[in-house]
């Protein structure tokens, strides 16, 4: 539990970063949305659309988060250092993981409070039922931070998070355009999680929740990224 | 302080080799380490200490060999919380004050020691709450070292503990150390500082070339070395001569001062004195652990090995 504890606090201790990846999609969303109050997109109300888009961007960047603090760790040593203490990598896994979600939640209900700023209006079921498929859709993206934060060197790494995350909002349509709706371009970009992320808010108003396809590609990324990192957890802290 | 620090089997590396590539780091090292001991690694940068080290923490595998820690594997004795170690690398993690490191480091074991305690002990009090990112490098060390302690790990492995540490800090370390080892732990420590396995081990194990090149409490080495040294006023000598007396290893001249460096300095006493009877204020002195410490780890390793084993 201390561990958690500590792990959680150096989370919201990094201010910089706490405050960045707040702030950032707050700005993104009123700066753009205000504009658009009544404007539709991809078939729904745009604030609704782009409070979801903004919300996930600022939550990818949250659970990429321990992968810099891996990244931190594993360049002053304190990987090795963990490694010859009884603390089980699983239990500091959880804790790491846990502190992500910690961080994404601010960052969701700001945008949600942002949202209903500009009158989007959801029923109470209907605000957790996002939430939910919001927490859902970001585990994947939570594993990229763990193998990047294990495999990328520390001075490389703020990019190669930030590039993922802006890589996969770009092409999950965050941005307010999407590069294709129809096509075999469409169909590559729907087996993103970061599309179905971004399509949340809308299959949340619309009643019907995500399609199995959405449930699929969360579940096969996941499936394919979780030995993945198990891999790049045993590269990191291999015993050469 | 339980029972296995007791009675229990201590530590036994058996037949250990280790290479990186072409590179041999540790050759065939066999060692046995009772509880309680406090053991110093002794050797020039590269011999093989760390990986020696690596191999007993379990974060390097031996390519051939075992560590066998309090009769466990490496891994499940770190597991059990049996070990405590300072690594040459890893410095405290940012985003946490001191007090909170050696916290969270206590919460990892099971049964660890009163955190304020070991903060005293290791002279981190003063800056308990700073934060871990703002010490100096001693202090980053006294971290390190409450760190490794916190958990009350009946053996501590410390990879040169106080290296680029003053020679204060470094006594103040080990008058630390020594609190805790009354205490009944056992001990391994790198080192390429002769006095600090001279002064706080209790047995010394050199190693040059991933090989244990002696073995033994520091006055055996320096026995083993057979290094005496015979200083005495004689000018106008010719260091030729000198040198071809017996007994005499070598010989050096700083005006009319001599100093020959011995195999046998008994017989190079009566040889001297047969040769050149003016010779005056003779002193013979034990060799310094220094010279052992250059002598057996010199280029002739084989030699050494042989001369090492024919005196065990």
């Amino acid at each position: 539990m201390t561990h958690f504890r500590y792990e959680i606090l150096r989370t919201f201790r990094n201010r910089v970063f706490y405050a960045i990846s707040l702030a950032l999609p707050l700005v993104l969303y009123y700066s753009i949305a205000s504009g658009q109050r009544h404007g539709t997109f991809d078939g729904t109300a745009f604030p609704l659309y782009f409070m979801t888009a903004m919300a996930v961007y600022g939550a990818m960047y949250a659970v990429v988060a321990p992968g810099a603090r891996i990244a931190r760790d594993r360049s002053r040593g304190w990987l090795r250092q963990l490694q010859i203490t009884p603390l089980r990598a699983r239990t500091d896994i959880a804790a790491k993981a846990a502190s992500a979600y910690l961080l994404a939640l601010p960052t969701l209900v700001l945008l949600y409070l942002a949202g209903a700023s500009l009158g989007v209006r959801l029923h109470p079921n209907q605000w957790l039922e996002l939430t939910g498929l919001l927490v859902v859709g970001l585990v994947p993206f939570m594993v990229m931070g763990f193998i990047l934060g294990y495999l990328v060197p520390v001075d490389a790494l703020a990019a190669a998070l930030g590039g993922v995350v802006v890589l996969f909002a770009l092409l999950g349509g965050v941005f307010g355009f999407q590069l294709a709706t129809s096509g075999p371009l469409f169909d590559v970009l729907k087996c993103l999680p970061s599309y179905w992320l971004v399509q949340a808010g809308k299959t949340t108003l619309g009643g019907g929740g995500w399609p199995a396809q959405a449930w699929i590609v969360v579940a096969v990324w996941t499936a394919v990224l979780i030995p993945a990192a198990a891999l790049a957890y045993r590269r990191a802290t291999s015993r050469v | 302080m339980t029972a296995i620090t007791d009675t229990g089997p201590g530590i036994v590396l058996s037949g250990l080799a280790k290479s990186y590539g072409p590179v041999r780091a540790v050759h065939r090292l066999d060692l046995a380490i009772a509880p309680g001991e406090t053991v110093a690694l002794l050797g020039p940068n590269g011999a093989g200490k760390t990986t020696t080290i690596d191999m007993m923490l379990g974060l390097t595998r031996p390519d051939e060999g075992t560590v066998s820690i309090f009769g466990e594997s490496p891994a499940a004795a770190v597991q059990d919380g049996f070990v405590g170690a300072m690594l040459q690398t890893g410095s405290p993690l940012e985003h946490l004050k001191v007090r909170e490191i050696v916290r969270m480091m206590a919460s990892y074991y099971p049964h660890p020691l009163a955190v304020e305690d070991v903060l005293r002990i290791t002279g981190a009090s003063d800056f308990a709450e700073q934060w871990t990112t703002k010490l100096s490098g001693g202090q980053a060390q006294r971290v390190r070292f409450a760190a490794a302690l916190v958990g009350d790990p009946d053996l501590l492995l410390l990879d040169e503990p106080t290296a680029g540490i003053d020679v204060e800090g470094r006594r103040d370390f080990w008058q630390a150390m020594r609190a805790i080892t009354e205490r009944g732990k056992t001990v391994v420590f790198a080192t390429h500082y002769l006095e600090e396995a001279d002064a706080y081990a209790d047995r010394i194990v050199l190693i040059a070339r991933g090989e244990i090149v002696a073995d033994g409490p520091a006055t055996e080495i320096k026995a083993q070395a057979g290094a005496r040294s015979i200083r005495a006023t004689l000018p106008g000598v010719d260091v030729e001569a000198l040198s071809a007396l017996p007994g005499v290893r070598s010989a050096q001249r700083h005006g009319d001062a001599v100093l020959l460096s011995c195999a046998d300095a008994d017989v190079a006493l009566v040889a001297l004195l047969t040769a050149f009877p003016g010779t005056r204020d003779i002193e013979v002195t034990g060799g310094s652990l220094e010279e052992a410490f250059l002598e057996l780890t010199a280029a002739d390793v084989g030699a050494s090995r042989q001369s090492t084993e024919a005196t065990r």
